[in-house]
């Protein structure tokens, strides 16, 4: 019920936006090599989608295998950092300017280092992941407040009650908003990087070669694919941040 | 006669910072029996915080010795002779009321038995069991300030250490709780060093009221508080209340005509 009354809009927003779409390619005739319009997408979606599936899983498994390892070692990373400040301040700064560095750009680099197969996507996925998780991470384990920590003090908690009753918990909604975005980093770094080279049924090479013989509609229908992996790995790892952190989400439903 | 379970010995601290030396206490000496509710109170910036933070081990002084218990203010923290409520409730968000409460008890690794019973006999001496499974953001801040307390007597500490714990509060809820807290003494038979700026509750709470000067914080003078118990709402409306309320309040205003001077 709720979840309806919630959503309707939106859903006729995306409505009307594909009404119009149809209509204005109509309207002024645009060529379907310009623009195709949404029911011809559809139709080739159809027709290919065993391609697209297969092209799809592989790109999906190098953002998700990357993101795991990039997170992963991220958090890992936070973690030992957290346990001396004095790293913590060096390496904090690096890791945040880092998030200005376009590290797509070194794709063609990775598929000399990595291999022109997955190997050199994932590491991409992997290093675009790895800082911001660890900052997030990193900026949850030392953020709490002098006061939680005088509390641990004053109950004589060991650095390990307070690494897993305090530090731990308390970084978990900013380790998640991490988690999540890197979700959305992971795929776009997957798909941009096949752009440079890689099999045929990959969504980034499929996109690439289509375009670039003027086969539009094919094109969309593997962008459409890239946006659909894209929507569920962001709703899987938010639905998994749900299920951690209950105590956080109540709040919505009370 | 038995030793006092506090005793401050010319307790002294100044604070480092690249502004320079802030001397905050000087030549504090202090002796507080077991069972005994004293008040600490001065104007901001006294140093009351610290010398709580102090007794508690969470500051070290400069100077001076503290004995908790008959070991040093250290040894007693360790051993967990402490309550602390601070001013802030300091709940752990991630946490339901009943689990704040069962924090120190998880720390002290108590058997399960007791950290199921006795936080939910905490908790309904503060008047809170039906909201165990809440989580702290459900609660008004008079009901999180009375978690707090719980969880500092969870472990059943012989000190119950109070840094304006009601500071943040309204009136109407200040005075509630000042009565429950009143009661949760009788009931613990914890001694406790309360700090306040507020002059009515600490005359009603007290056994004996410690007004310090401004920076540096010393002692003022100790005003012992005589008014019989169990305290109540007639208390408030008593004579000899607020000739303590006013003699206080002169001492304070005394030495803040003296700093001024």
């Amino acid at each position: 019920m709720g979840y309806v009354r919630d959503y309707a809009p939106a859903a006729l927003v995306l409505v009307l936006g594909l009404v119009l779409w149809e209509a204005i390619v109509f309207a002024f005739s645009i060529e379907f090599y310009l623009l195709p319009a949404p029911h011809v997408i559809v139709q080739n979606l159809r027709e290919t989608y065993p391609l697209l599936v297969e092209a799809g899983l592989y790109t999906f498994t190098e953002a998700v295998l990357g993101w795991v390892l990039g997170c992963g070692g991220g958090i890992f990373a936070a973690m030992a950092a957290s346990r001396s400040p004095a790293l913590a301040a060096v390496v904090l700064p690096y890791a945040v300017a880092s998030a200005s560095v376009p590290i797509i750009a070194l794709a063609p680099l990775a598929i000399v280092w990595f291999g022109v197969e997955q190997g050199s996507k994932i590491a991409i996925v992997v290093a675009m992941t790895f800082f911001p998780t660890f900052v997030g991470a990193l900026r949850g384990l030392l953020g709490v407040t002098p006061q939680s920590l005088e509390l641990m003090r004053s109950y004589a908690a060991t650095e390990r009650q307070i690494f897993l009753k305090l530090r731990l918990p308390h970084s978990l909604p900013m380790m998640f908003t991490a988690l999540r975005a890197c979700a959305t980093l992971a795929m776009i770094g997957a798909v941009v990087s096949e752009f440079f080279g890689g099999p045929v049924k990959s969504l980034g090479v499929y996109i690439k070669s289509t375009a670039s013989l003027f086969q539009t509609r094919q094109a969309w229908s593997a962008i459409l694919v890239a946006c659909a992996l894209g929507l569920l790995f962001y709703f899987a790892v938010a639905l998994i941040e749900r299920l951690a952190m209950r105590w956080h989400f109540d709040r919505s439903d009370a | 006669m038995a030793s006092p379970i506090i005793e401050l010995a010319g307790v002294a601290k100044t604070f480092e910072s690249r502004a320079g030396a802030t001397e905050a206490l000087r030549a504090i000496s202090l002796a507080v029996e077991a069972g005994e509710f004293v008040s600490i109170i001065g104007p901001s910036g006294c140093g009351k915080s610290s010398l709580l933070r102090i007794v508690g081990d969470l500051v070290e002084p400069s100077s001076g010795t503290v004995r908790v218990n008959g070991k040093s203010a250290r040894q007693a923290r360790l051993d967990r002779d402490y309550g602390i409520v601070f001013q802030t409730p300091v709940l752990y968000d991630w946490r339901t009321v009943l689990q704040n409460v069962q924090l120190p008890l998880e720390l002290a690794g108590r058997q399960r038995a007791e950290r199921e019973q006795r936080p939910r006999a905490l908790l309904r001496l503060v008047g809170l069991d039906e909201f165990a499974r809440h989580y702290p953001w459900q609660l008004s801040g008079g009901m999180q300030q009375r978690v707090s307390i719980a969880r500092a007597l969870a472990l059943n500490p012989s000190i119950l250490l109070m840094d304006e714990p009601f500071g943040a509060l309204d009136e109407m809820t200040r005075e509630r709780l000042n009565q429950e807290l009143l009661q949760v003494c009788a009931e613990t038979a914890a001694t406790v060093l309360f700090v306040t700026h507020s002059i009515a509750e600490a005359v009603f709470l007290s056994s004996r009221i410690v007004v310090m000067s401004p920076r540096p914080g010393s002692i003022e003078r100790v005003v012992p508080v005589d008014l019989p118990r169990p305290r109540g709402d007639k208390t408030r409306a008593e004579p000899r209340f607020f000739e303590l309320v006013t003699l206080v309040r002169e001492c304070l205003r005394e030495d803040r005509a003296r700093a001024s001077a």
